[in-house]
């Protein structure tokens, strides 16, 4: 949020009085302030509390609990005013419009639930021993009406901001249930409010704020485990100058080639391993075969031939999805069974090694070797395309070529070796499909 | 053989042993203990005739439940917190709506101790270990709550302030997880011979916040059943599932990223540049000997990734060195290898203290003469004895020459190697080839 726009000020301020609208507009018969009070500082906690660290698919959003245990407990406009403190958070937001804006959005969404707890038969304050099942039905309408505003509200600030992004607003309601589950602990701080007062809310949100210190454990590991993978990658380009970067461009090309085919996240993330590890086997390949000048010998060959099993046997006991794993042992299989290491042909290969092996090539083409120039992103298409159907998947070279019209392609610059160094010069690269490996005795 | 006549024979072979603690007999009294509780507690409970059925059985089907999603936790260690949180609250229950609650503290031990061996046999069936120590020590912790809270249940339901009955809970909830944390750390330290200091603070590390979590729990439980009745007490277990969820998933990416920790090591076995095994056994022997000078659990994770990858600066030089980077080779080329290996590892940005400890590896112990940079840190001084002892001793050394080796290192103590990681890595070697298997 930059500068804004007209109409994102217009928006924001239609969000602003009309929050303040609702609430001027009560009810505030009945309302105890002490517990809006407990209640506010608890939101304040919850909202104060850092999310930006977590992966995607572990939501953490506390305050969904506080913002609807008002609902029941105090009531519409008391629920609006809990939703206001959002503006006083403790975490970095850059601009007061932005601070503001919040407030008013979290008080508009409470105060809708409110309305449609009411709306429902719900009865706010404190609930009565044994009025539990009572209360489950107006609270999931309210828990559900909370979620849909907010996300109705921020979807449309996102679209004025980013300049009519489109998925942006999708990629929000996918995370609405784990939303969903917080808003429950709602109903139980509220349920539990008759026993022991204040200290529902902190006996409820103890366990969560565990779970939030192991999940940021766990973002920590995370981290740190993708960190050893690329140096584990690193270990591999180390042994050849020319190939720097190949494994992190490798596994771009088959992101983008797997996100073209639509496949599902948790694939996507795995041959994004698979592809920076793909040659992690070439460790096992002596540096003198790899940088050979002129025909190999039968035995080094063999020796680049076993280069996908050596890899395999380095990384078998990661735990990833095993398909990652056959991606990598046959990404130098070919779709006519003449590739390495078993020959396979066809629907036999591995899908993750069918997508490896076009994003391998391609980047192989689009890079410079020692022995010719970087080759343009046309130049290289018109090779896939000639080698597709014998040597590539058609299906996977025609998402390669789409992504890569749609995004773009950075090849990389040309390496400068390091003056001083002597670099060896390999004359071959085993991934390029215009030079294939030539081999004494044959042709 | 007797514990002297080791002794004598491990001090003629050159190597001073620790006389060896009957290092298993405690877990095993504490299971029986606890295993020969629950029979009493079950004859006299049916003696006398169980009270509230149907809240026995919802409890104990809950306790099971949770044995069932029993948690690994980092180091090799489990929690059932669900199962825990329950059986705490079976203990500490005060009213299930209006009716109170009056079980005896010897049938809350019967209904906890039959559920929980009902919940493990499904991981005994799969194969998996029982964890017998792990359940007696749960098992304890909530009967000692149950016995102190039991014959009070009376009197605590007369209780109508719920700031009382919250505090007095919140005693007996950290109680209990006391009794439990060091039970633990005994079974720790016996296992594994180290200080019970070092195991109770690992302990505290590793089970404190998931302890309170449960604690929360257990409290919450008892609270939700007297508002809202048995039915209420399943929802509420789940924000602990939330927190069990998150601590699952902590604990895979541990395991996956040692396992790419490993994959490191093994790429330098596959490139050729060192003899296949050796960074396995050097881990196994430095993380022995770093436990045996009393390191903490954090120092040895690291202590193990550092002795994993030793050698990876191997893979920057083009070509294996003849001999391979082994304590024979010039300690130009070590230094310059475990130099070359930190700058790879410090690529990773995340590994800064394992790459410090690689970097200083080939350090004498009191320094390089002439480098101000100090002693290195005892971690590197460890890998530098267990690495020189695996490449002198080989894979599999019999115990007269493992002890040979042993003493050779002693005797190069002023050439760099520290003779308190010798003396700790002796006693390791000793226990490891006795000598009445020779």
């Amino acid at each position: 949020m930059g500068r804004l726009s007209r109409a994102t000020w217009l928006y924001i301020g239609a969000v602003v009085a009309a929050a303040v609208f609702a609430v001027a507009h009560g009810p505030f018969t009945g309302i105890e302030w002490s517990r809006v009070a407990v209640l506010a500082v608890l939101f304040l906690i919850c909202e104060s509390t850092p999310t930006a660290l977590l992966p995607s698919r572990l939501a953490w959003s506390p305050g969904y609990a506080a913002t609807l245990a008002s609902v029941v407990l105090v009531g519409p406009a008391g629920a609006a005013i809990v939703g206001f403190v959002s503006a006083l958070s403790l975490r970095r937001v850059p601009l007061i419009q932005q601070r503001v804006f919040n407030g008013a959005m979290y008080a508009l969404s409470a105060y809708a639930a409110g309305r449609v707890f009411l709306a429902l038969g719900g009865t706010v304050g404190i609930p009565a021993r044994d009025s539990f099942s009572e209360l489950i039905g107006p609270f999931a309408g309210a828990a559900a009406a909370h979620i849909v505003t907010n996300y109705g509200m921020v979807t449309v600030v996102l679209r004025l901001t980013s300049g009519g992004e489109s998925g942006q607003g999708l990629l929000n309601l996918r995370l609405s249930l784990p939303d969903l589950g917080y808003a429950a602990f709602g109903l139980l701080i509220a349920a539990l409010w008759s026993v022991v007062g204040p200290f529902a809310p902190i006996l409820v949100l103890i366990p969560l704020f565990v779970a939030r210190w192991a999940i940021a454990q766990f973002a920590d590991q995370q981290r740190a485990y993708e960190a050893t993978l690329r140096v584990l990658c690193q270990a591999v380009e180390t042994k050849d100058f020319y190939t720097r970067g190949h494994s992190e461009r490798v596994s771009k090309g088959s992101v983008m080639i797997a996100r073209a085919i639509g496949m599902r996240p948790e694939r996507v993330e795995a041959i994004r391993f698979a592809g920076m590890l793909h040659d992690v086997g070439k460790l096992g390949v002596p540096t003198k075969v790899l940088q050979k000048t002129g025909k190999l010998t039968e035995e080094e060959y063999a020796a680049i031939q076993l280069h996908p099993l050596r890899g395999l046997e380095i990384i078998q006991e990661i735990g990833f999805l095993d398909e990652a794993l056959a991606g990598i042992m046959h990404h130098h299989e070919r779709i006519d069974g003449c590739g390495y290491p078993m020959g396979l042909a066809g629907d036999e290969i591995p899908e993750f090694a069918r997508v490896l092996s076009v994003a391998d090539a391609f980047d192989c083409m689009t890079s410079t070797r020692s022995y010719r120039g970087a080759r343009s992103v046309a130049d290289a298409v018109a090779e896939l395309r000639r080698c597709s159907g014998s040597q590539f998947d058609p299906a996977f070279v025609d998402a390669l070529v789409a992504a890569v019209e749609r995004d773009g392609w950075q090849s990389p610059d040309a390496p400068v070796p390091p003056p001083g160094e002597r670099i060896e010069a390999a004359t071959h690269d085993h991934d390029d499909p215009a030079a294939p490996l030539r081999v004494m005795g044959t042709r | 053989m007797s514990v002297s006549q080791s002794q004598s024979r491990l001090m003629t072979s050159g190597v001073r042993a620790r006389p060896r603690r009957p290092a298993r007999s405690g877990p095993r009294l504490l299971t029986a203990a606890a295993g020969l509780l629950v029979v009493v507690a079950l004859v006299q409970t049916v003696l006398t005739g169980v009270s509230a059925v149907r809240w026995a059985v919802v409890f104990a089907a809950l306790i099971a439940l949770g044995e069932l999603l029993r948690l690994n936790l980092p180091g090799d260690r489990e929690a059932a917190p669900i199962g825990t949180a329950c059986a705490l609250a079976y203990a500490l229950l005060i009213r299930v709506g209006p009716v109170a609650a009056r079980h005896s503290a010897l049938q809350v031990v019967a209904v906890a101790g039959v559920a929980m061996i009902v919940g493990a046999l499904p991981h005994v069936a799969a194969g998996r270990p029982a964890r017998l120590v792990s359940m007696a020590s749960r098992l304890l912790a909530v009967a000692g709550a149950a016995w102190v809270i039991r014959p009070l249940a009376g009197s605590v339901a007369v209780v109508r302030h719920w700031g009382m009955a919250l505090a007095v809970m919140a005693a007996l909830l950290a109680a209990a997880w006391l009794v439990n944390v060091v039970i633990e750390a005994v079974a720790r330290a016996a296992a594994l011979r180290t200080r019970l200091r070092v195991t109770f603070t690992d302990e505290l590390r590793v089970q404190g916040l998931l302890g309170v979590a449960v604690g929360a729990s257990a409290a919450l439980i008892v609270f939700a059943a007297e508002a809202m009745g048995l039915a209420a007490v399943a929802v509420f277990i789940a924000p602990l599932l939330v927190t069990q969820v998150a601590f699952r998933r902590y604990a895979g990416i541990r395991a996956t990223y040692l396992q790419t920790v490993r994959a490191l090591a093994r790429v330098t076995e596959i490139g050729g540049y060192v003899e296949p095994g050796h960074a396995d056994r050097v881990s196994r022997l430095a993380v022995a000997a770093g436990r045996e000078l009393g390191l903490p659990e954090r120092a040895l994770l690291e202590l193990q990734y550092a002795a994993l990858i030793h050698d990876i600066g191997q893979l920057s030089l083009p070509d294996p060195i003849p001999g391979g980077g082994t304590v024979r080779s010039c300690p130009e080329d070590q230094r310059r290898i475990a130099e070359l290996g930190a700058e790879v590892i410090e690529q990773a940005k995340v590994l800064d203290s394992v790459a410090e400890i690689v970097r200083r590896q080939s350090d004498p112990y009191l320094g390089r003469p002439g480098a101000d940079a100090g002693p290195p840190p005892l971690s590197s001084r460890i890998i530098r004895a267990a690495n020189a002892f695996d490449d002198l001793a080989g894979s599999s050394p019999g115990p007269a020459r493992a002890a040979a080796v042993v003493g050779q290192l002693r005797l190069d103590s002023g050439a760099g190697y520290d003779p308190d990681v010798v003396e700790a890595l002796g006693r390791v070697i000793a226990r490891r080839t006795p000598p009445g298997r020779a």
